[in-house]
């Protein structure tokens, strides 16, 4: 554990550079998933289920193959069988049965846009074309969409086999509850018995898609000894390695994967679907293959985080203590398990010390595209209803929503429900940051007009990383690390390493090199990027300064303990102080050759030591009384961020994740048909908000150094999306009187609820 | 993946000619903002796409009998541009400018807004309320319609075979007149109309409302012109009383269905909302305040 850099020392962390590869995209150079091209390349296109729920009696592909253009099919058929096992932390559980029937439907169709079969052509209006000649014998079965419905004894069941897991005595029924959680501490049904006041609430919110600019698209070649080669965006390309390898068969030291630029994430490129199925196709035809989906096959078939019906329970003394709550949670998976319920469970209550609590979450499959991480997986679900309970309480014991809050804090030591203690400051300062805005003293007076107050938690994660840096002679340092670039990450690692290295920030070329070129690195999302990458790009640098004062040290012939590293320079030291004037970074590196060769390091990391995210925030509102369309007129975010490598990016998160936050509030949702069939798979009518709707977002960047960082990181880009869904309904509440606890609040159930 | 003809004839009877003597699925091209797009999501496969663009009569904007001819393809942005047709006609180029980003603004036209025949259409409402009256050119020569004729239901017209609209015309305005249109989206741009409302109306000296058109969107099969709103309105120095009589009309008449953009409940009370702010808006522009 390292002490962290003092701030009067810092040149570079703190600053806020131009990111180092804007060039690139601003002229429109920068390659993205869709952008490579090969000689001899087929396009690949999928066919989809347009049943929510159907049996796959027969796929006959055989017309297909006849037309002229057409070198490959595929069909679930061609992918191996995995076995049905849940590998890895129960947070995030695997199953490879379920993930190979993702990408591509064996036994049956669970969702309108399931894969059901693809081609390969010489060219897309071929492969189209092809795609109509697939012919599928469904036998359509009846479907379920609400997770309350999914959950009747009576739901047609997505897996007639599928046991829920996490109950005593064991279930035997099946279900499409994949599985029940539960937390406890203390003792919650007294401590209810005793509160002076029990608010209890039940909240809905809609599934949303992440929403990210960027179709999902990838090349694949293959060569005949089985080795390939992937360029494809994505958040994580070992991850798509890892995943891909294993669903295809193929050793994971064949597959090599590159890094495309990605436009766009937050949580949904964490997983693959067209990178498995395009290799299958590259496979069988012997040519690469090329898969970019459309923005309905986006919104049918990847992604969205999960819908939930949930209740809340808080009990509060007069003074404001809150001595219990309790959080039962039902979250849509979507058509195989694995919603982020466990993390809805644990986040909840975290930023608070409630001594009695109890939350119990349900696991549910239904006919809707699997669901995928969105930015604090989990955690802004929960917190809408958990948020929106505690506005609740607060204003019936007549308490300012930020004092009562701020009475109830967790503090270092003080024990979660999931177990640990909590370990870190920083939800005070959050707290008393955002009461300090100049504006918290003015909140809105206008008619219809109101405030509404919420605060957030995540994890925050650490994790493996990787990172070589190497020295070149004109005193360049290249840093390689395995972190896709989704938010600034080249930009700050290439910040940290100047700033240890003591070289300008000009002189670091950040690149995100491909799987078999840099040690394994995890996925770039849980906020783990900055931390756990820049932490081992810190101590890859470390071993250059290392090897940089031996270098001296054999230049002035003098032993290498009496050589320090100070402001870019190797100095002598000790009994040789003053003896040479010191030697730059550049001057050494010019003299490698001479001193020994190329200066190179590695470092790679299990990072641990990551703290938690807290945010609090306020949104100002007005609501049109005769319409029901709510204006954000004002919105303030103070986030927790360790420290700000770059300033402006952790702006940019906090902006991100709360206009993220305003859409889901307003206007995202899916819609359904009686069949099951998604009715607005496109821009068009998934109301995202644009940006006329939204008013300047104020940042405020709290700075509590994380202890087990050498520059104090914490994560900065998901807890900022937890809050404003409560904060928004808590607004539209003390704006109209009228409290609205299912999402969206969207015009009709705005106008609905004030009618009412 | 059948082929497709592509034809960009100068003339409206080399237009006409074209699509009279073709079989199969024949669109006419003008902006292509619905058309390209429908091409592309493979829910149109057109034979025969008859491009309009090059023809001057559908293009241009001109002064005639002191009202205003503009051609059925002159994008919503040239309309804009026209000094003298936008402060005579405020509203009904606030509706077009309605449509889509600044990119499919100069591309869109009004004639492929009416002709796209989508009841969400913003410029239609306007158009109607308007007044205006549509040029339609066709194998036995051209017919005058009133716009409120030609769309029959969602992308259904009343278009013979071979038949295009060729221009509008405004009738002269005049004095104390205003228009203005206005819509309920969910968000403030990039949307589709959940419902809309079109207003046009003439003051005498007094103040006193003389003539008035309603038209109100998205809340039926097409457009809906709303005698009975206007009604309200006629006679009366269009006060709050009048304005709120004229909203409870448009609520009346509408009948909408639940769909993805809005509930039944929702777009009929909205659509009077609508009006009565679009006829506060008319009624400033009537008295001067452009």
């Amino acid at each position: 554990m390292s002490a962290v850099v003092s701030e009067k020392k810092l040149k570079v962390v703190g600053t806020s550079p131009d990111r180092p590869e804007g060039v690139p995209k601003v002229t429109g150079q920068a390659q993205y998933g869709a952008d490579w091209t090969l000689p001899g390349m087929l396009w690949g296109k999928i066919l989809r289920s347009p049943h929510a729920h159907a049996r796959i009696r027969k796929i006959d592909t055989s017309k297909a193959l006849k037309l002229p253009g057409v070198k490959a099919v595929v069909t679930g058929a061609d992918f191996p069988e995995q076995k049905f096992e849940y590998v890895g932390a129960a947070r995030v559980a695997l199953n490879f049965w379920h993930i190979t029937r993702n990408v591509m439907a064996k036994e049956k169709a669970l969702f309108e846009g399931h894969p059901v079969a693809a081609v390969a052509a010489a060219s897309p209006l071929i492969a189209a074309e092809a795609l109509k000649l697939i012919e599928v014998d469904y036998e359509v079965l009846p479907h379920v969409i609400d997770v309350e419905e999914a959950m009747k004894d009576n739901a047609p069941l997505l897996f007639e086999d599928m046991i829920p897991r996490g109950y005593t005595p064991e279930a035997t029924k099946p279900s499409n509850i994949s599985k029940r959680v539960d937390f406890k501490i203390g003792d919650v049904d007294a401590a209810f018995a005793q509160a002076d006041e029990v608010i209890e609430a039940h909240f809905k919110t809609a599934p949303v898609h992440q929403g990210y600019l960027e179709t999902h698209a990838c090349l694949v070649r293959t060569d005949a000894d089985g080795q390939a080669e992937c360029w494809s965006s994505s958040q994580g390309h070992f991850a798509v390695r890892n995943l891909t390898a294993k669903i295809t068969g193929t050793k994971v030291a064949d597959l090599r994967c590159h890094a495309a630029e990605i436009g766009g994430g937050f949580g949904g490129k964490t997983v693959v679907y067209v990178e498995p199925v395009a290799l299958m196709l590259s496979k069988k035809s012997g040519h690469p293959v090329k898969i970019q989906m459309n923005r309905e096959e986006v919104f049918k078939a990847t992604g969205p985080t999960s819908g939930a019906s949930m209740t809340i329970k808080i009990g509060v003394m007069r003074d404001g203590k809150i001595v219990a709550a309790e959080g039962i949670f039902k979250y849509q998976a979507g058509a195989f398990p694995g919603s982020p319920v466990m993390n809805g469970c644990m986040c909840s209550f975290a930023p608070y010390d409630i001594a009695n609590v109890r939350t119990t979450g349900y696991d549910v499959v239904c006919n809707r595209p699997k669901t995928v991480a969105y930015r604090a997986p989990g955690s802004p679900i929960s917190a809408f209803a958990a948020e929106s309970a505690l506005d609740m309480a607060a204003k019936k014991i007549g308490m300012d929503p930020i004092d009562f809050r701020l009475k109830n804090i967790a503090k270092p030591g003080t024990p979660t429900v999931f177990g640990t203690k909590l370990a870190f400051n920083g939800f005070a300062e959050t707290l008393q940051a955002l009461k300090a805005h100049p504006a918290y003293a003015n909140p809105p007076k206008g008619k219809n007009q109101g405030r509404g107050v919420a605060a957030g938690y995540w994890f925050n994660g650490g994790g493996e990383s990787s990172a070589t840096v190497s020295v070149n002679e004109d005193g360049t340092a290249v840093v390689c690390t395995g972190s896709p670039d989704i938010g600034g990450s080249r930009a700050t690692t290439a910040q940290m390493a100047a700033e240890t290295l003591g070289i300008e920030y000009e002189r670091v070329r950040p690149i995100i090199a491909d799987t078999n070129s840099v040690g394994f690195t995890q996925t770039t999302g849980g906020s783990r990027v900055t931390f756990a990458t820049g932490m081992t790009v810190i101590n890859a640098c470390n071993k250059v300064i290392e090897e940089m004062c031996k270098r001296a040290a054999k230049i002035w012939k003098i032993e290498p303990e009496n050589v320090v590293w100070e402001d870019g320079s190797a100095r002598p030291a000790g009994k040789r102080a003053g003896e040479f004037p010191p030697l730059s970074f550049r001057e050494i590196a010019s003299k490698r050759t001479a001193t020994g060769g190329p200066i190179t390091a590695a470092a790679s990391i299990n990072a641990e030591g990551q703290a938690p995210g807290f945010t609090a925030q306020f949104a100002d509102v007005e609501v049109d009384p005769e319409t029901g369309l709510v204006k954000i007129l004002r919105y303030v975010a103070a986030q927790d961020v360790g420290r700000a490598i770059h300033p402006k990016y952790c702006e940019g998160q906090i902006h991100g994740g709360v206009v993220q936050g305003i859409g889901w509030a307003l206007n995202e949702e899916y819609i359904y048909d009686k069949n099951g069939r998604m009715e607005n798979a496109g821009f068009l009518d998934y109301r995202m908000p644009v940006a006329s709707d939204l008013p300047m977002i104020e940042a405020v960047i709290v700075e509590v150094p994380n202890p087990n960082h050498p520059y104090g990181v914490k994560g900065v880009a998901e807890a900022n999306i937890v809050p404003p869904m409560a904060a928004i309904a808590n607004a539209v509440q003390n704006a109209t009187g009228k409290r609205i606890n299912e999402l969206p609040l969207s015009p009709p159930r705005v106008l609905a609820a004030l009618d009412s | 993946m059948s082929e497709m003809r592509y034809e960009a004839p100068k003339t409206v009877e080399a237009a006409v000619a074209l699509l009279a003597g073709a079989s199969g699925t024949l669109r006419v091209l003008a902006g292509g903002t619905d058309l390209l797009v429908q091409m592309k999501s493979g829910r149109v496969d057109p034979t025969l796409v008859v491009d309009v663009k090059g023809i001057p009569e559908m293009t241009t904007i001109a002064v005639e009998n002191g009202g205003f001819r503009f051609g059925a393809a002159v994008p919503a942005m040239t309309l804009h541009e026209h000094a003298a047709f936008s402060k005579a006609w405020p509203g009904l180029t606030e509706a077009a400018m309605l449509i889509g980003s600044y990119q499919i603004k100069g591309r869109a036209s009004v004639g492929g807004n009416l002709c796209n025949a989508s009841p969400a259409a913003d410029s239609v409402p306007a158009l109607i309320a308007a007044g205006a009256t549509a040029t339609i050119a066709g194998p036995n020569g051209r017919r005058e319609v009133k716009v409120e004729d030609i769309a029959t239901g969602p992308g259904k017209t009343s278009l013979g075979k071979g038949e295009i609209v060729v221009s509008f015309f405004l009738p002269a305005r005049p004095a104390h007149s205003g228009d203005a249109y206005l819509r309920f989206i969910p968000r403030t741009e990039m949307d589709i109309a959940v419902v809309g409302a079109g207003i046009n109306l003439t003051l005498d000296a007094s103040g006193k409302c003389t003539a008035a058109r309603v038209c109100i969107g998205a809340v039926a099969e097409r457009a809906l012109l709303v005698p009975d709103a206007a009604k309200a309105l006629v006679g009366t120095t269009v006060d709050a009383a009048a304005i709120e009589k004229m909203g409870a009309a448009c609520s009346a008449a509408a009948k909408p269905i639940d769909d993805k953009r809005g509930t039944k409940v929702y777009r009929t009370k909205v659509c009077g909302v609508m009006a009565k702010r679009a006829a506060a808006i008319a009624l400033n522009r009537a008295k001067g305040a452009n």
